[in-house]
């Protein structure tokens, strides 16, 4: 293995590390060389030695360069005051005197309405997703940690329910990602069929999946791909059988699947017997959901229903990939449980080329990364008795540093259970260390159960296009408050409308850390994320975390004398240093983990559930108030649902297919990956194209009950008649940032479209996958767009709970028993 | 002389752009031109209800198979960087020979 730094002949430097973010990713860790020539990176590579990305390198790294030294990346610590919101009077000040405008301003907020009226707002998936939680409870002291994406409807569904129902962190497709000798490891057998359910790996971000060893596998092994998407992907045209069902109807599909299965004996009954609990119950809840069932509701036929579930299920070993379409949808708790079962039946549950589980962190590393995410094997625990929960989230969240917050008074019991929203939706509290979203964007706009006055937006865009719905609410919202604050690197439609201090945030290869794919859900290494360069003043969110809560609460901070101090004394068992020399440290675990002991805190055989079994019958859902069984239920909006709605907007409507060169909002200034999707394009049937006509490149408008925006026509054939597709996440950073103009924030935003409150029973999911739209050609991108402020049409099942005027601890509140 | 050449298995070829991007950086190419190019062959179906979308990535003129990068024992850029792994560099033998055991969507190229 080559050493960490190598001196080139030139006098360059070369540098082998893992990437996480910024700019934005998720911790899949790829291997990277990074050509350093007089402090500056002038190349990037993919490292050849890295065991999982073995030299690949997707497009966004490959032009970090480009990001790292654009001209409009802001690399000194910015103010602007607060009157000024929305123009652009920015002015570069120090970063003592930055620090010293937040904690003045944290202060003055804490003495005069309370900690808890600050918030801490965190983006999705990116490296800043260990410290948002951290620098609200253990540096401001407040509880409200806020993801706001409608229903937490990213990653933090599927992690809960898989909690919930088995543990053993985040089920993965087996890639040989745990094994020694990666595919050539004797203990490593390939899938021979891969189902991609509602996820397109290699487009998408996966969580810390390397997408491409898909095709890797399908090339070496002869794996097969079963999908599930409503839209013909690449890959699904080299796949098996490609099961394009209407939007938002997955757990209809998933249902018949089992139906399937069990009504033709295709599942692993020693494996059903001796490690499930309640499998005849789940085959009674499925029992309706025939395959012609499920094709009326879903359109597709029963016959290639019928096939992919056999396929599926006479095939060993198989494996099952589900993706963000789980998350996105309010019926996705009851997807995510059928599709869990899915992967268990088959008996090829952490086995050799099944779908495979993590064993938490094997050198109680991960507060390296945090002194607030839930650590694995503590979250495992947390789900075997739901009257716990709320105990066990404080010890796992909290660790050290909460420990100290409470003995300090930075933090008490009674201001933690102000966490807004959570005890409406107490199982989005259970196992996620946020508000419940969608409740907190109500208490920010009626100032009920109290008001906000103070945000820190870490390496978030609630205002942008990526993962808020009806930004114009957060907009109208966020802009009111006291104070703002961002750590970011380019300006963005959220800071520039609502912020007044700016912190430069440094990339991945300007600081140190330690990356773990999913999060230590499901790790197959540990990477070192190393720091090659320094550009201007920028800093990483562990140094800002250090620097503030060393000003704010230095009772606990000041004990750490820099980030790599605080990285060595938390990095448990892993060494630190040796990480450095080694740069990736492979998580060898054995297959079959539930047998040995090693899923469960007391070390028995089993899943860390109430009964030690895979509960397919859940008794924790059905302590929140949830059904324990599956149920399907049709998307709120759409043809059976809203059939008088939709005479005006006839579309169903899906969004947020991923393209591999931009993460969500980020990226759109990067010269070569802009060139690659210069525009925010919508996908669209030739039939309905031809009816409106629509010819490709045109401009469209999309339009809900909530708003419009503008996106260009692609004209194929590979989306349903009826349906569209609209990407996410655009706004265009080399307009006027100033408002009105946002960016142009208003103009492409898929979100507009998108309400707020459609969660399913537990508070999970929302409409970004199954919403219904119009479309229209119309002469170009239009001048500036205005979101709608008019009254919205409410779904009627949901009309009841879309009130604003939210009371705290409101009488309607699930009651939830202690223990089942 | 042994002459060398890139072999390209486009079944597999996902579209991911980094092979351009990688030979950009390598070469010092502009935005606007390529030394490798992925061109797609945009989706349709066939009368049979089989589908078609294919990506095919392939060097140009400014290509030279990475010279220096192959006399210091690395990989041509876009090899190593090619996600889907569907590029290959080796002597003409040894592509035919891949071509000939991949049989179908697969190509040699000699820039």
């Amino acid at each position: 293995m080559a050493e960490f730094k190598t001196v080139n002949s030139d006098g360059s430097v070369t540098y082998r590390t893992c990437a996480w973010s910024p700019p934005g990713c998720h911790p899949v860790g790829c291997g990277l060389l990074v050509h350093v020539k007089d402090d500056k990176v002038t190349k990037v590579e993919g490292d050849p030695e890295h065991p999982i990305t073995r030299g690949a390198l997707c497009s966004r790294c490959l032009a970090l360069p480009e990001y790292m030294y654009h001209p409009d990346r802001i690399i000194y610590p910015m103010k602007r005051a607060k009157e000024d919101r929305g123009l652009d009077k920015w002015e570069r000040c120090s970063w003592d005197e930055a620090v010293n405008l937040i904690v003045t301003n944290a202060k003055a907020v804490s003495e005069k309405y309370g900690p808890e009226s600050i918030a801490v707002f965190g983006g999705t998936g990116r490296e800043g997703n260990d410290y948002y939680s951290t620098f609200a409870n253990c540096v401001f002291g407040t509880p409200n940690a806020v993801y706001a994406q409608p229903g937490w409807s990213c990653y933090g569904p599927r992690a809960s329910i898989t909690a919930f129902m088995m543990g053993g962190g985040y089920p993965e497709i087996d890639y040989a990602q745990k094994c020694k000798d990666r595919y050539e490891d004797p203990a490593f057998t390939a899938p021979e069929v891969i189902v991609l359910w509602g996820k397109e790996p290699l487009r998408s971000n996966p969580d810390g999946m390397f997408g491409h060893s898909v095709v890797e596998m399908m090339q070496q092994f002869g794996t097969k791909v079963i999908m599930v998407d409503p839209r013909m992907t690449w890959i699904g045209t080299r796949s098996e059988y490609v099961l394009q069902l209407r939007p938002g109807t997955d757990t209809a599909m998933a249902m018949a699947w089992i139906n399937v299965m069990v009504e033709e004996g295709l599942y692993d009954k020693d494996f059903v017997e001796k490690w499930t609990y309640g499998f005849d119950e789940m085959a009674q809840a499925c029992a309706e959901m025939t395959p012609e069932r499920a094709a009326e509701i879903c359109g597709v036929s029963a016959e290639d229903i019928r096939a992919a579930a056999r396929l599926y299920g006479s095939s060993h070993p198989s494996s099952l990939c589900w993706g963000l379409a789980v998350d996105q949808n309010p019926n996705g708790v009851q997807l995510g449980q059928c599709l869990l079962s899915l992967m268990a039946i088959t008996g090829d549950l952490d086995a050799p080329g099944g779908t495979i589980l993590g064993a938490g962190d094997p050198h109680a590393s991960n507060a390296a990364r945090s002194d607030s995410v839930a650590d694995a094997d503590e979250a495992r625990d947390a789900a075997d008795y739901a009257d716990r929960l709320e105990e066990e989230v404080y010890a796992n969240q909290m660790e050290t540093a909460i420990t100290y917050a409470y003995k300090y008074g930075l933090m008490t019991e009674e201001r933690y259970a102000k966490k807004i929203g959570v005890d409406k939706y107490p199982a989005i509290g259970a196992v996620m260390w946020t508000v419940a979203p969608d409740e907190f964007l109500k208490a920010l706009e009626t100032g009920k159960p109290y008001e906000m006055h103070m945000a820190m937006i870490q390496s978030s865009n609630p205002v942008g296009s990526a993962i808020s719905g009806e930004p114009q609410r957060w907009h109208n919202a966020l802009k009111k408050l006291d104070f703002n604050f961002c750590t970011d690197l380019f300006m963005n439609p959220t800071i520039m409308s609502c912020c007044d201090v700016f912190l430069p945030l440094a990339t991945t290869v300007e600081h140190d850390a330690i990356v773990v794919p999913h999060y230590s859900l499901n790790m197959s290494f540990f990477g070192a994320e190393r720091k090659c360069v320094q550009v201007g003043e920028c800093k990483s969110e562990m140094e800002i975390l250090l620097l503030l809560g060393n000003e704010i609460f230095p009772q606990y901070w000041g004990q750490f004398e820099d980030e790599t101090d605080y990285i060595r004394k938390k990095s448990g068992k892993l060494d630190w240093d040796n990480l450095c020399q080694e740069v990736i440290v492979t998580n060898v675990e054995p297959y079959y983990k539930y047998e040995s002991g090693m899923l469960r805190a007391d070390k028995q055989p089993g899943f860390p559930t109430q009964t030690g079994r895979v509960e397919l019958y859940s008794y924790t859902y059905e302590a929140f108030g949830e059904s324990p069984l599956p149920y399907y239920e049709e998307p709120a909006y759409g043809p059976i649902s809203t059939p008088e709605l939709m005479k005006d907007y006839p579309f169903v409507l899906t969004t947020g297919a991923r393209r591999q060169e931009y993460f969500h909002s980020e990226h759109k200034q990067v010269p070569s990956l802009r060139k690659i999707s210069p525009w925010p394009e919508m996908e669209i049937n030739p039939a309905d194209a031809a009816a409106l006509g629509i010819e490709q490149g045109d401009w469209v408008e999309m339009a809900s009950p909530y708003g419009t925006c503008r996106q260009r026509a692609v004209v194929t054939p590979t989306i349903k008649k009826g349906v569209v597709h609209a990407v996410h996440g655009w706004s265009y950073p080399e307009e006027s940032g100033e408002e009105p103009t946002l960016f142009g924030n208003w103009r492409s935003n898929i979100n507009v479209l998108m309400p707020n409150s459609v969660n399913g029973k537990l508070g999970f999911g929302d409409t970004f996958k199954c919403m219904i739209c119009s479309c229209k050609k119309v002469d170009g991108p239009g001048e500036h767009a205005s979101p709608k402020e008019s009254e919205v049409y409410v779904e009627p099942s949901r009309a009841a709970e879309f009130t604003l005027a939210q009371t705290w601890r409101p009488a309607t509140a699930p009651e939830y028993s202690k223990g089942a | 002389m042994t002459q060398n050449a890139l072999y390209i298995n486009y079944e597999f070829c996902t579209g991911c752009h980094s092979c351009e991007i990688a030979c950009r950086n390598e070469k010092g190419i502009g935005l606007d031109d390529f030394g490798m190019k992925v061109l797609e062959d945009r989706p349709r179906q066939h009368a049979d209800g089989s589908w078609h979308w294919d990506y095919i990535g392939y060097p140009t003129e400014l290509c030279d198979l990475c010279a220096d990068r192959v006399a210091e024992g690395k990989l041509p850029s876009c090899v190593q960087m090619c996600q889907a792994k569907c590029l290959h560099y080796g002597t003409v033998d040894e592509c035919a020979q891949m071509l000939t055991k991949k049989g179908s969507k697969a190509a040699i190229f000699m820039p």
